[in-house]
């Protein structure tokens, strides 16, 4: 029996050997990440939200009271809270809560060695194009497969320097005394419906703390990943950086194709003691699909340092706002933003800068694309209150508008009150100029390779921001939003 | 006979004998039907919405002869004027003047309710079409049901109005609610020039002003107009003005804010036309418990139109600004330029400045940008000052002169802006510059 044809009688394939070669060469594989496993879930908390899921989640991961009373008290909230009304987009009508299954795992603790990761979560992990060699580059890596962790590791050295890098489960359990000393106090279950929701059906994530002094010398990476169709996400991260400590987390992340809406809903803290420093790189490359509601604030103590560096690309509909609360003297808050709002999506992000010390400042600079009927939008807020005195912000937003039927908001708030305290807060929307694009092709550019070439010009600056590999990344990915978005 | 804004008895009263009856009474429905602002409506993001009350204000009777002859001899702000309106608590005092020559040009100068019987063609073409998107929609309505008081200015093609025609609205009794109205119509390469001054007789009646514009710039016409608003600060002010600017029209507004415990002003500019051009400055002096909340919108719907925004606002005492403005850009009104600057100096730590600068574009092929600032005086420019010989006091006060002259040079009228000075150094007056220091 044969299934296949020899390839010389097949003549829709009949291209010579070197123009084979060349395609192959300068081609980038298209399919990846537009895949997806049959779907074999050890534990499932089943369809729909209510007390039964929530208490499943619970006795699944075996946790304390405590945090049983925590997500119920969450879940209460979430279900009193009506859905935000003149936020981003209209589109949150559409996300069918009773519809979305609120827990899947494959059952397994986190793992500390490459040989106890199942089988079919390292093919996901070699679709997405992760080396091996590469991992253990980093200085450990938390591979999240679903809602639980699939994989954890840590140097040896990361170890000994007291370093904990744990999922949040693992954390409130093994950790209990710090973790639940910061878990929630940056971000209450009742800040918002989306966090209210996340604090009652968290799973995943990561718990980190690094010790007085410890400077984390190369980035903590994680690598979501979402492979069950109608299923939320629920991460929950909370980093600790102790006095004097340095830390740089990453998460990148990439998901298959579905038909149907899925649902993440991250909730990340961050807090940086008395002169410690905390970076957050996020790239957000979900489907299409995904509706990517996140709430990331971080406080900053004395002197201490909060960086938010944050690309969405991917998503139907993203609405996220970093926001660094100023709490002690001489802190300093910053984000970073880069926005792609292709066809069909709409980019809602900006940046809150809370003003709680004398003497703090903060930085905001957003960069938004928006391609064929995508919606980049900038929604930021900035509050000084009285008897501060010496804050600065700084707030640059600019957009750049690719198609005729594009479009942009802005929508800042600043408040300000208090001696000696300063903002200053600008924006400009334009498009790529026509004689730069002339100018291009006139040298045998193709309009399209112009236009991306302006393009990552446009954005540049703040790719630079971004560690190496993620650069190199960014850059390719805006190349291929950009093929055939002129013309 | 009852008086009283919010009583169905007061609305009917006033009623019977209007040629606006149906404008009216549509009106009175809509307010009826209109909640008031809500805390979580995002128009009325920042105000304090406690200071926002429509009871206790009622429509009085025409003042006493001898307050009539006080308010008409200090309706003279300005001395070279093409006309004069004079209005007091809801009521034409004298005569409505005109130059002779602007009537022999068919200048149309009269109030809303003369027009309404002479002119009811205009009137229904152009009074009250486009309500307003920026949240005051309770307080046009209730504007629009008892309308009466204002004027209506029509320049036929062609014809140049230079020096201003002058407008006063004067609140004089306790209690007393008013509803100024301006409706300005230049057509095709017409100019007009106008001021509005908004005054209160005395400093301690309680007031409430509920006023609109509608402004209309026919293709190539062009038009100037000012505000003064000026009362007492027990008063409640609200101000909705809506401008259309058409093809090739210029369209220039210049509003200074100094009065009012709490004035909220809503300025929509909407370019309909290519080329057309518009530019709004405002300047705003807040001190004590003042509060001003300002909106605008800049609309552009055709390609090739500019505009260009400039607020400025000084705070003393524990006085609050909002400034919320937005540019928005429809498809399709590609090569639009637009701009939008807020500039807060706070001059007090209790002091609150809250800005919301806003784009919405539609378009690609465009500029638009914006940029909000708040700050202190620059301590090096006061030392500089004080290092050539000049006392602190005086360099202060230079300063901050020199913030609000930008705009008050605006209005290009020497007059006008020797009035906008003395008005301002009036409000200084209550502190000396020592206090500011601190």
């Amino acid at each position: 029996m044969n299934a296949f044809p020899p390839n010389d009688t097949d003549s829709s394939i009949d291209i010579g050997e070197a123009d084979a070669e060349t395609a192959a060469a300068i081609d980038i594989d298209r399919e990846k990440g537009n895949f997806s496993f049959k779907e074999d879930y050890a534990y499932d908390a089943g369809v729909g939200l209510n007390a039964g899921a929530v208490d499943y989640i619970t006795d699944v991961k075996g946790e304390p009271d405590w945090v049983r009373e925590f997500r119920h008290k969450a879940l209460k909230i979430f279900e009193s809270k009506p859905l935000p009304t003149h936020w981003g987009s209209k589109d949150l009508e559409n996300i069918d809560f009773a519809k979305i299954r609120y827990y899947l795992a494959k059952g397994q603790k986190p793992s500390r060695t490459w040989d106890e990761v199942p089988d079919d979560v390292k093919e996901t992990f070699e679709r997405l194009g992760i080396p091996e060699q590469e991992r253990k580059f980093l200085a450990g890596v938390e591979a999240q497969f679903d809602s639980e962790s699939a994989y954890s590791r840590m140097k040896e050295e990361l170890s000994k320097q007291g370093v904990i890098f744990v999922g949040p489960t693992e954390g409130l359990k093994e950790h209990a005394e710090v973790f639940r000393k910061y878990f929630g106090k940056v971000i209450p279950a009742a800040d918002n419906k989306f966090a209210a929701l996340n604090s009652a059906v968290f799973s995943g994530g990561s718990f980190i703390y690094v010790p007085k002094g410890v400077k984390v010398a190369q980035p903590l990476q994680a690598y979501f990943r979402i492979n069950a169709e109608n299923f939320g996400q629920f991460e929950r991260t909370l980093i600790i950086a102790d006095e004097g400590a340095e830390v740089t987390y990453m998460e990148g992340c990439t998901a298959p194709k579905f038909d149907t809406a899925t649902l993440h809903s991250a909730v990340v803290e961050l807090v940086a003691l008395k002169g410690a420093k905390i970076q957050y790189i996020t790239v957000q490359n979900w489907a299409t699909n995904v509706f990517n509601l996140v709430t990331k604030r971080g406080v900053a103590e004395e002197g201490a340092e909060i960086r938010w560096i944050d690309c969405n690309i991917g998503s139907r509909l993203t609405m996220k706002y970093p926001a660094v609360v100023l709490k002690g003297e001489h802190a300093r808050g910053e984000v970073i933003s880069i926005a792609l709002a292709s066809e069909n999506q709409t980019q809602d992000t900006g940046a809150k800068m809370i003003h709680a010390a004398s003497h703090t400042t903060s930085n905001i600079v957003s960069k938004s694309i928006s391609v064929g009927n995508g919606l980049a939008s900038y929604r930021g807020q900035v509050h000084i209150p009285k008897s501060l005195s010496h804050c600065k912000n700084n707030t640059e937003c600019d957009a750049l508008l690719i198609n005729t039927n594009s479009r942009t908001d802005t929508y800042p708030a600043i408040t300000v009150r208090g001696s000696q305290n300063s903002t200053q807060h600008e924006a400009s929307v334009s498009k790529v100029s026509a004689e730069q694009i002339f100018y291009m092709m006139q040298r045998g550019l193709s309009e399209g390779e112009a236009m991306s070439l302006a393009v990552n010009g446009f954005i540049n600056d703040l790719v630079q921001e971004f560690p190496m590999e993620y650069s190199v990344e960014l850059k390719r990915l805006v190349e291929l939003e950009m093929e055939g978005s002129v013309g | 006979m009852p008086t009283e804004i919010l009583s169905p008895d007061t609305f009917a009263a006033q009623q019977n004998a209007s040629p606006l009856a149906a404008l009216k009474k549509a009106g009175w429905e809509q307010f009826q039907q209109l909640p008031v602002p809500q805390r979580t409506n995002e128009r009325w993001r920042f105000s304090n919405l406690n200071h926002v009350k429509l009871e206790g204000f009622s429509l009085p009777p025409a003042p006493a002869k001898e307050i009539q002859q006080e308010l008409l001899q200090r309706s003279a702000l300005i001395e070279k004027v093409s006309g004069k309106i004079v209005f007091a608590d809801g009521h034409l005092l004298g005569e409505v003047s005109l130059a002779p020559e602007l009537h022999a040009q068919g200048v149309i100068l009269e109030t809303l309710s003369a027009a309404a019987e002479k002119h009811p063609a205009l009137l229904e073409q152009y009074l009250l079409k486009s309500g307003t998107d920026l949240g005051g929609e309770k307080f046009l309505a209730l504007h629009q049901a008892y309308l009466k008081t204002g004027y209506f200015l029509h320049v036929p093609k062609g014809v140049e109005i230079s020096a201003p025609i002058a407008v006063y609205n004067w609140l004089a009794a306790d209690g007393a609610a008013v509803f100024p109205h301006a409706l300005v119509v230049a057509e095709e390469n017409a100019r007009v020039n106008v001021v509005d001054f908004y005054l209160s007789r005395d400093e301690s009646a309680k007031g409430f002003a509920a006023a609109a514009a509608d402004i209309h710039a026919a293709p190539g016409a062009g038009v100037f107009r000012k505000v003064v608003q000026n009362w007492n600060e027990q008063t409640q002010s609200y101000q909705i003005d809506n401008t259309h600017a058409e093809n090739n029209s210029t369209v220039t507004t210049v509003s200074v804010n100094l009065g009012a415990k709490r004035a909220r002003f809503e300025n929509a500019i909407r370019l309909n036309g290519s080329g057309s051009n518009v530019r709004l400055y405002g300047l705003t002096v807040a001190d004590q418990d003042q509060e001003f909340d300002q909106r605008t919108l800049q609309i552009h719907n055709a390609p090739d139109s500019y505009s260009d925004l400039l607020y400025k606002n000084a705070l003393l005492d524990r006085a609050r600004t909002i400034f919320s403005g937005l540019i928005r850009v429809a498809p399709g009104a590609q090569k639009t330029d637009a701009y939008q600057t807020n500039r807060n100096l706070l001059l007090s730590p209790d002091a609150e400045a809250n800005s919301l600068p806003g784009l919405e574009i539609e378009a690609n092929d465009v500029k638009c940008s914006h940029g909000a600032t708040t700050g202190q005086l620059d301590t090096s420019e006061l030392f500089y000052m004080q290092a050539r010989g000049i006392p602190k006091e005086t360099a202060y006060e230079l300063l901050v002169f020199g913030f609000f002259e930008e705009i008050i040079e605006k209005v290009d009228n020497e007059e006008l802006a020797g009035v906008l000075r003395t008005f301002v150094q009036e409000k200084f007056k209550r502190r000396s510059a020592k206090n500011l220091l601190g």
